[in-house]
């Protein structure tokens, strides 16, 4: 790919590029102090004027220039705001240094093509930088939780102790509680008897309905279709207000069965949608063969056509049980103190105590998540890996 | 024979499950440190003398009114007791979702021997409503962001003062309270400022002096906001209930003070929804009449900085659970923290609330 070669380019230019990062980055930190424009002038200024010296003097000495850059940010930083500045500044200093000699020593162009105009060239690291600042924008609020979970205070609060990593500003006090209160316990028991009950009756009814939608002779197959994935679509505040005057009237409100059924109804949709979609791909020729060697319809479900499904399936039922595991409205209609669940103790811990407490049990939420987002993507791997070795 | 042995069997389960059903009690209450001062001081105990008893607590006090209402209409109420402050109980009356009582026949006598009547008094401002405690909305202030050289601030008016305490100041999102203080700071004699409120000119009168801080203003609506802004250091000053202030104080020791100058009174305690079974009634009756006597609401003032509703239970308020600080000195009521007060007007409030908050509303979205 290295077809296009390095060519250094001016010291302004390298100083330019380096200085609008310095005047965005420039603008948190001079908003966290006080004052976003002085931040914003100063962090491109400051920035233009290293860089360009940088870029400059020591245009031959990169290794010692970059170390300079590093030991420089780490020392300023320290010096303005203790030891958190001076991780700021490493990590700073870090990629500053990199930025100027990258765009000075004319490196950023050996990925392209050597033909690509500097619009082109331009685009191309615009769009790396725009993709790269939404991740940040997506994923920081749900890091923020994480460290904050650990604080030694009952407060939402970064305290002076914690920011200068002292250990006595941390503490798992936050977890303890969660582990001993018989109210987080309470609710965490209930989440667990009825999200799996629910994910049960939602794939089984979910992909009972995909299969026999997907079969062309069935009639008012797209109003059949848009009937089932309509809790997914009519806002949950009214499919809640609805069924706690329907459940009321026929005695469920305030039961475990209730909140189950519920908590089903809203989870089949994702089940018919993901097992429609491996549908798609399934080929029918399959079961009639099956039929032909004699297998009956139940034999041909279980032996073919459900391995064949089976991703489909087991993520929209992951789909599910991430929806019965979080939902926090329906739960707070259909159910009754009773059938707490962990969202709805998190909804009332935020409401009346804000207790770092729930970040904790926020921290453990995502972990779960994540290992079950890990399972779907192997699941998905391994059936294509499966199918690649498939003869047709 | 065979037939009576098994009527008689069968009676006899339905008594059984009858009594194991009619034992758990749905309470409904706040959540935090306040239900957990119930739980200690009343549930608890009540639950010891009655073993085969159980609670099971539902933190909606918040929704309470608009709840009530949605089981009312769909014929299925599951609360059995409800802690609601006292202006949702009169307006919980009046829609007929409480139940009305009388003070002489439910509650016990105190201590002393005088009637319920008399040692709750006027705080008895509804014929559904079942005084627990005397709380107030007042304010705290960061210690450590008071400016250098000036004197730490002990009247309510340091609120509208943004030339000697400059800073963000935290107030709640609805005109109670808020139109109030405003008045009183803008010269209003204190017992005008509900006559100066019920005119037009009044009320933009109070707007127009809640105005002149309004930018530095954050709203809350959550009690636990306040103490966590003040925590953060976010705001300078704040207004929120003087328990959550006492638990920022002196449990989580922040550097925060009080200024109980023009502290508003207010009441919480319970409602019986209406058309409870007779047998729940029984039961509900049962432990409201223990929960409100005079030791049990002593009891709940060594877990949280609220005044019993009872007179008779202000001798018995004694020190902190946990820490073992006299809790007198942190209460509302007491003298040196009572000298300038203001109590919630009830009646005012029922009658100009609509037509205020749309007017506050509408100001705050200008």
């Amino acid at each position: 790919m290295a077809l296009t070669i390095a060519k250094p380019t001016s010291a302004v230019f390298a100083a330019g590029v380096a200085a609008l990062f310095g005047a965005f980055f420039g603008i948190f930190v001079g908003t966290a102090s006080g004052s976003t424009l002085l931040g914003l002038v100063g962090g491109a200024v400051v920035i233009f004027a290293l860089s360009w010296a940088a870029a400059t003097f020591l245009r031959e000495q990169e290794k010692p220039a970059r170390w300079g850059f590093v030991v420089l940010f780490v020392a300023g930083g320290f010096l303005f705001s203790g030891v958190p500045g001076l991780v700021l500044g490493l990590i700073f200093g870090t990629f500053f240094g990199w930025l100027t000699f990258y765009v000075a020593s004319g490196r950023y162009r050996t990925g392209l093509p050597p033909y690509s105009t500097p619009r082109q060239v331009l685009w191309h690291f615009a769009f790396r930088t725009i993709a790269g600042m939404i991740l940040v924008f997506l994923i920081t609020p749900i890091l923020v939780v994480m460290p904050l979970s650990f604080n030694a205070e009952d407060f939402f609060t970064f305290t002076p102790e914690m920011l200068s990593f002292d250990p006595a500003g941390y503490s798992l006090k936050h977890y303890r509680d969660f582990f001993t209160s018989s109210d987080w316990q309470g609710a965490l028991w209930n989440s667990v008897r009825i999200a799996p009950v629910a994910t049960i009756l939602a794939v089984g009814f979910g992909t009972l309905a995909a299969i026999g939608l997907s079969q062309p002779h069935v009639p008012f197959r797209q109003a059949i279709m848009a009937i089932l994935i309509s809790p997914m679509i009519v806002p949950l505040i009214i499919s809640a207000a609805g069924m706690y005057f329907f459940y009321s009237r026929i005695g469920l409100q305030g039961t475990y069965l209730g909140v189950v059924l519920a908590h089903a109804a809203l989870g089949i949709p994702f089940v018919i949608i993901t097992v429609t979609a491996t549908l798609v791909g399934f080929d029918r020729s399959l079961t009639r063969a099956a039929a032909n060697m004699g297998a009956d319809p139940i034999t041909t479900f279980f032996r073919v056509q459900m391995p064949l499904i089976l991703p489909g399936v087991i993520s929209g039922g992951l789909f599910a049980f991430i929806t019965s595991f979080d939902e926090v409205v329906v739960v707070l209609f259909v159910g009754s103190a009773g059938q707490k669940t962990l969202p709805w103790q998190m909804f009332i811990g935020l409401r009346e105590q804000i207790s770092p407490t729930i970040l904790a049990v926020a921290t453990i939420l995502v972990i779960i998540s994540i290992a079950l987002l890990t399972t779907v993507e192997l699941l998905r791997r391994r059936s294509e890996r499966l199918r690649g070795m498939s003869p047709s | 024979m065979k037939l009576t042995q098994t009527l008689l069997a069968g009676s006899a389960l339905a008594l059984v499950a009858g009594a194991a059903t009619a034992q758990d009690l749905t309470l409904v209450s706040w959540g935090g440190a306040y239900q957990t001062s119930q739980q200690k001081a009343y549930v608890e105990p009540y639950l010891e003398n009655n073993p085969g008893a159980s609670v099971t607590w539902d933190e909606s006090s918040a929704e309470a009114v608009a709840k009530l209402r949605a089981m009312n209409e769909a014929g299925n109420v599951t609360w059995d007791l409800v802690d609601v402050v006292a202006s949702d109980a009169i307006r919980l009356c009046d829609e007929g979702l409480a139940m009305e009582y009388d003070p002489e026949e439910l509650l016990a006598e105190g201590d002393d021997g005088t009637s319920a009547e008399d040692d709750f008094g006027d705080l008895i401002v509804s014929d559904c409503f079942i005084p627990q405690i005397v709380y107030s909305t007042t304010f705290g202030y960061r210690t450590d962001m008071v400016p250098e050289g000036v004197d730490a601030p002990t009247d309510v008016c340091a609120v509208f003062d943004l030339e000697t305490y400059p800073g963000k100041r935290s107030l709640e999102k609805r005109p109670i309270n808020n139109m109030e203080w405003a008045l009183y700071c803008d010269g209003v004699a204190k017992d005008e400022i509900y006559d100066v409120l019920a005119t037009p000119e009044g009320q933009d009168q109070a707007l127009a002096k809640l105005d002149t801080i309004k930018d530095d203003v954050i709203w809350w609506s959550a009690g636990a906001d306040t103490p966590q802004l003040l925590a953060d250091g976010e705001v300078f000053m704040g207004s929120t209930y003087n328990g959550r202030l006492f638990s920022v104080i002196v449990e989580q020791d922040q550097p925060v003070g009080m200024l109980w100058d023009m502290q508003v009174f207010d009441l919480d305690g319970w409602i019986i929804p209406a058309g409870l079974s007779d047998e729940k009634l029984a039961e509900v009756e049962e432990f409201v009449k223990f929960a409100t006597d005079t030791q049990r609401l002593a009891d709940q003032a060594a877990y949280i900085s609220y005044g019993p509703a009872r007179l008779s239970s202000a001798p018995l308020v004694g020190q902190h659970a946990d820490l073992g600080i006299e809790m007198a000195p942190h209460m509302p009521t007491d003298p040196e923290n009572a000298k300038n007060t203001l109590l919630y007007n009830y009646e005012f409030w029922a009658d100009y609330r609509d037509d205020i908050d749309a007017k506050f509303q509408a100001w705050l979205a200008q």
